[in-house]
């Protein structure tokens, strides 16, 4: 035995466990089931609702097993008469106060209170004096509450103190005076707050939007992957009748652990809005008509071939959303090449697409997301990174509190609710800043940074920030360029230089990626330089910047809207004569510049694949039905293929999509290519568009709860 | 030799004639049945009726346990928040074709909502009037209230 185990007895039967650990880690571990309610193993322990006392042999009472640390030879039983009674006794106080309003609580079904009052309760209450009743108190668009029901674990208080970082709820009195509450009259707005609805054990804390809309046993549980950011978050969708009611954390220790983003939880209540689009429309002297799928594919395949026939296949665009799945993006960029086209571009978000061909072939974060947590330094330039990736910002939380130190280098001083080394705001612009932090980090090691860049570095003056921030890089380290940075005017002198400083500093590099699968796009070959497997193309073609300024004749989206175009390139979709639209959404901006509306599934009506920013692979199956005549994307594209009388487009079902990419990827490196030399001189131009935390795409900016949310927390962007 | 007499004197035809005449003057049990009625347990399964609170709310709070509990799947509710903020059906529907009147659903029923009432004399003339929706339950209920109060009253002494 070495010194760190201690061996003991769980209901007679012999376990080893480590010094230190609690009893009912170990007797969860032994399959020996404690009755909890406090207890959670990613929160601290309060040891505060005593439901889980368990008899431990030579001690005169029952002890809390979630605060006894085991010792050896400790013989500890779960089930025994004095243990039982015990728990009994608990759950009989519990229930004193606790309203017998199981039929009408949206908790009903999976409640654990509802289940080990089944296991432990009496049938009958000997408490007859009075109820205590408490008022509800408003928590904003997200969280509905019903406080009476409360039993004061404070799971909610202590996920505000240890996880979200921000207190937002507390225990105000004390006995039976004991109230959870707000300080402050104000609704809670962190993004990951959501999460609380899942930790409380009864209904006090519930999902608002979802409020008295289904009960548990009726939905279908379907596994998917959240599709708004690169994080790619496991949850699970519970649809009724084919249509979804909620999303729910699928806990994933290497992605999002057991929590989900806000975003992620309230965005399916965007899915069935009065503008989503159940018919094909079909725009015919300037009229909308709601045509059968034959009609519109045909005058879809007319529009394209028409333009091919006008301008050449260089006249014909094709753009999709960096949130459409691998699939999708993998049939487009094959429509695109039937077609003869290399104009295919995902990133509709960026507006400087200098230097494409020093990007990573496959874009990243350069560490697997549960490896976060252990990094000595994080360097995050143009990057809320609260926004853009909630479940990662938790990761670098969990990191900062550990010791990791955290920097910034945004244009804007943000709120990150854990310590950070430097922040360093606005001042000369990124560029500079960044070019500074090089300057200081070449300097220390007394190396020279690249010719390409000695232009920009030397003009540099390092201050105490940039000289912590250098200094703090090394080898466990990493440097992320945000989606601030992303959407930049001088996004290319930007990579370029942070890239620089990882290779002088032995750090690694990433990106925070757009959308949910921004590596999926890149694999498939939805880029203008590189085709499938992310092989250079022979012939580029124009990307996104490039198609507006050149012009096009027919133009095909997929899961695009108006609203993801930045003002910079949203006339191209006016200018194009024939724009197809595959869309689960058609708001006003979109029947203005459309010709033909294809209505398809968004991520949660459709299967197929994520790459996320780690570049693991998620293959997910549709949750609910498209409503009305919408069909999934693939589908659509792959009919679309046959009417163009294209080869190459029977596929039955997304599986075959995906293996017939994945033989294109073999020998693919994941590293940064050889570039040529090049001058960077680009300087911000206007500060970036930032698109908000709830503003990512079309299913976000149409879920209300979201969007009550964003507005309550003052947020003017979403 | 038995036999054979037994056929000549009739015995089997005349011992059933004896029975014949005994009945014609024993008191008749059939019921003219549109005129009269046998009478009914209040625990009769007919008809479905939703229920209201003397002060007009009705019962039902979407708790959709008979729903689950409902063997032949004739039961379909769809439940929102409603004006005043209380747990209300927006759809509530009996499929009759599907229904077999086992009664399950009153059993679940915690308020008393949804009651299977004594009528059982009813018939549909189109498509889809075997689906009683929340409105024709209402009704029902609305009409008979008298009657089920009392069935429930008169049942109450053995649940």
């Amino acid at each position: 035995m070495s010194d760190d185990t201690v061996q003991l007895e769980v209901n007679g039967v012999p376990v080893t466990a480590r010094k230190g650990q609690m009893i009912i880690e170990v007797t969860d571990a032994a399959d020996a089931y404690v009755p909890r309610f406090c207890y959670h193993p990613k929160l601290s322990i309060a040891a505060n609702c005593r439901m889980c006392l368990v008899e431990v042999e030579n001690v005169p009472k029952p002890l809390p097993a979630c605060a006894t640390p085991v010792a050896d030879g400790m013989k500890v039983q779960t089930r025994s008469g004095r243990a039982l009674a015990a728990q009994r006794a608990t759950m009989e106080f519990l229930l004193i106060n606790h309203p017998l309003d199981c039929p009408i609580c949206d908790q009903g079904g999976e409640c654990e209170l509802q289940d080990l009052a089944m296991g432990f309760g009496r049938d009958v209450s000997r408490y007859t004096e009075r109820k205590r009743v408490v008022k509800d108190k408003d928590l904003g668009p997200l969280v509905s509450t019903d406080m009476t029901r409360c039993i004061h674990c404070t799971r909610c208080v202590r996920f505000g103190q240890e996880i979200a970082g921000i207190q937002e709820l507390g225990t105000i009195g004390r006995g039976e005076s004991t109230e959870i509450g707000t300080f402050v009259e104000r609704s809670v707005g962190h993004e990951l707050s959501g999460n609380i609805i899942d930790l409380c054990p009864v209904g006090a804390l519930n999902n608002k939007p979802y409020r008295y809309r289904a009960r548990s046993w009726e939905m279908t549980q379907h596994a998917t992957v959240s599709g708004h950011d690169c994080a790619g978050s496991n949850l699970y969708a519970h649809a009724v009748r084919g249509r979804v009611m909620r999303a729910v954390p699928r806990p994933e220790e290497r992605i999002n652990e057991t929590w989900l983003a806000d975003r992620d939880r309230y965005s399916c209540h965007g899915l069935y809005g009065e503008d989503r689009l159940q018919e094909p429309m079909l725009r015919r002297d300037g009229e909308w008509h709601k045509v059968d799928w034959e009609t519109a594919l045909k005058a879809a395949a007319a529009g394209l071939k028409d333009a091919v026939g006008r301008s050449g296949p260089e006249g014909l665009g094709f753009l999709a959303h960096p949130s459409s799945t691998l699939e999708e993006f993998l049939l487009v960029e094959e429509l695109a090449s039937a077609l003869g086209s290399a104009n295919i571009d995902y990133r509709v978000h960026r507006v400087d697409f200098r230097d494409p061909d020093a990007e990573p072939t496959v874009p990243g974060i350069g560490v697997p997301i549960a490896d976060v947590e252990g990094l000595d330094a994080i360097l995050l330039v143009g990057s809320l990174i609260r926004e853009e990736v909630p479940i990662l910002a938790h990761r670098v939380r969990k990191a900062a509190l550990a010791g990791c130190r955290v920097s910034f280098i945004n244009p804007t001083v943000g709120e990150w609710l854990f310590p950070v080394q430097a922040e360093i705001a606005g001042g000369a612009g990124m560029v500079a800043e960044l070019a500074a932090v090089l300057q200081s980090a070449a300097r220390k090691r007394g190396v020279a940074v690249s010719e390409r860049l000695a232009d920009v570095v030397s003009g540099a003056h390092p201050g105490p920030g940039h000289d912590a921030i250098a200094a703090s890089l090394g080898q466990e380290s990493v440097v992320w360029l945000g989606l601030v940075a992303e959407a930049d005017p001088a996004r290319a002198d930007l990579f370029a230089i942070a890239e620089e400083l990882a290779r002088l500093t032995g750090a690694r590099f990433g990106q925070l990626t757009v959308g949910a699968n921004s590596a999926g796009a890149a694999l498939a070959g939805v880029q203008p330089h590189r085709g499938r497997g992310a092989v250079p193309r022979p012939r580029p073609g124009l990307d996104a910047g490039a198609m507006a300024s050149e012009g096009l004749d027919g133009l095909l989206l997929l899961n695009l809207e108006p609203e993801d175009f930045p003002p910079e390139t949203r006339p191209l979709l006016d200018d194009a004569r024939c724009v197809v639209a595959l869309t689960p959404f058609a708001d006003d901006a979109l029947l203005s510049c459309a010709d033909v509306l294809l209505p398809t599934g968004t991520f949660l009506e459709t299967s197929g694949t994520f790459v996320n920013c780690e570049g693991r692979w998620q293959s997910f199956s549709g949750a609910g039905r498209p409503p009305g005549e919408a069909r999934p994307a693939w589908k659509v594209l792959r009919v679309l293929g046959n009417f163009l009388d294209q080869e190459g487009f029977d596929f039955d079902d997304t599986d075959e999509v995906r293996d017939a990419l994945v033989s294109h990827l073999d020998g693919l490196s994941h590293g940064a290519q050889d570039r040529p030399d090049r001058i960077l001189a680009r300087e911000s131009a206007s500060p970036a568009r930032a698109v908000g935390l709830y503003g990512v795409d079309g299913l976000v900016r149409r879920s209300e709860p979201l969007q009550a949310a964003a507005a309550a927390s003052g947020d003017p962007e979403a | 030799m038995k036999s054979i007499l037994q056929t000549f004197l009739l015995t089997e035809l005349l011992g059933g004639l004896r029975l014949t005449f005994k009945n014609l003057f024993v008191r008749k049990v059939t019921l003219n049945y549109p005129e009269e009625k046998t009478p009914k347990s209040p625990r009769f399964r007919g008809l479905h009726a939703q229920r209201r609170y003397p002060n007009g709310e009705e019962r039902c709070i979407a708790c959709k346990l008979c729903e689950a509990v409902c063997p032949a799947l004739a039961i379909t509710i769809d439940s929102d928040v409603s004006e005043d903020g209380t747990r209300r059906t927006t759809r509530y529907d009996i499929d009759l074709f599907k229904c077999i009147y086992c009664g399950f659903c009153e059993e679940a029923c915690p308020v008393d909502a949804i009651v299977e009432t004594r009528i059982h004399e009813y018939h549909m003339e189109n498509r889809g009037e075997n689906i009683m929706t929340k409105e024709k339950l209402l009704a029902i209920g609305d009409r008979y209230e008298p009657m089920i109060a009392a069935d429930k009253a008169a049942d109450a002494p053995y649940r």
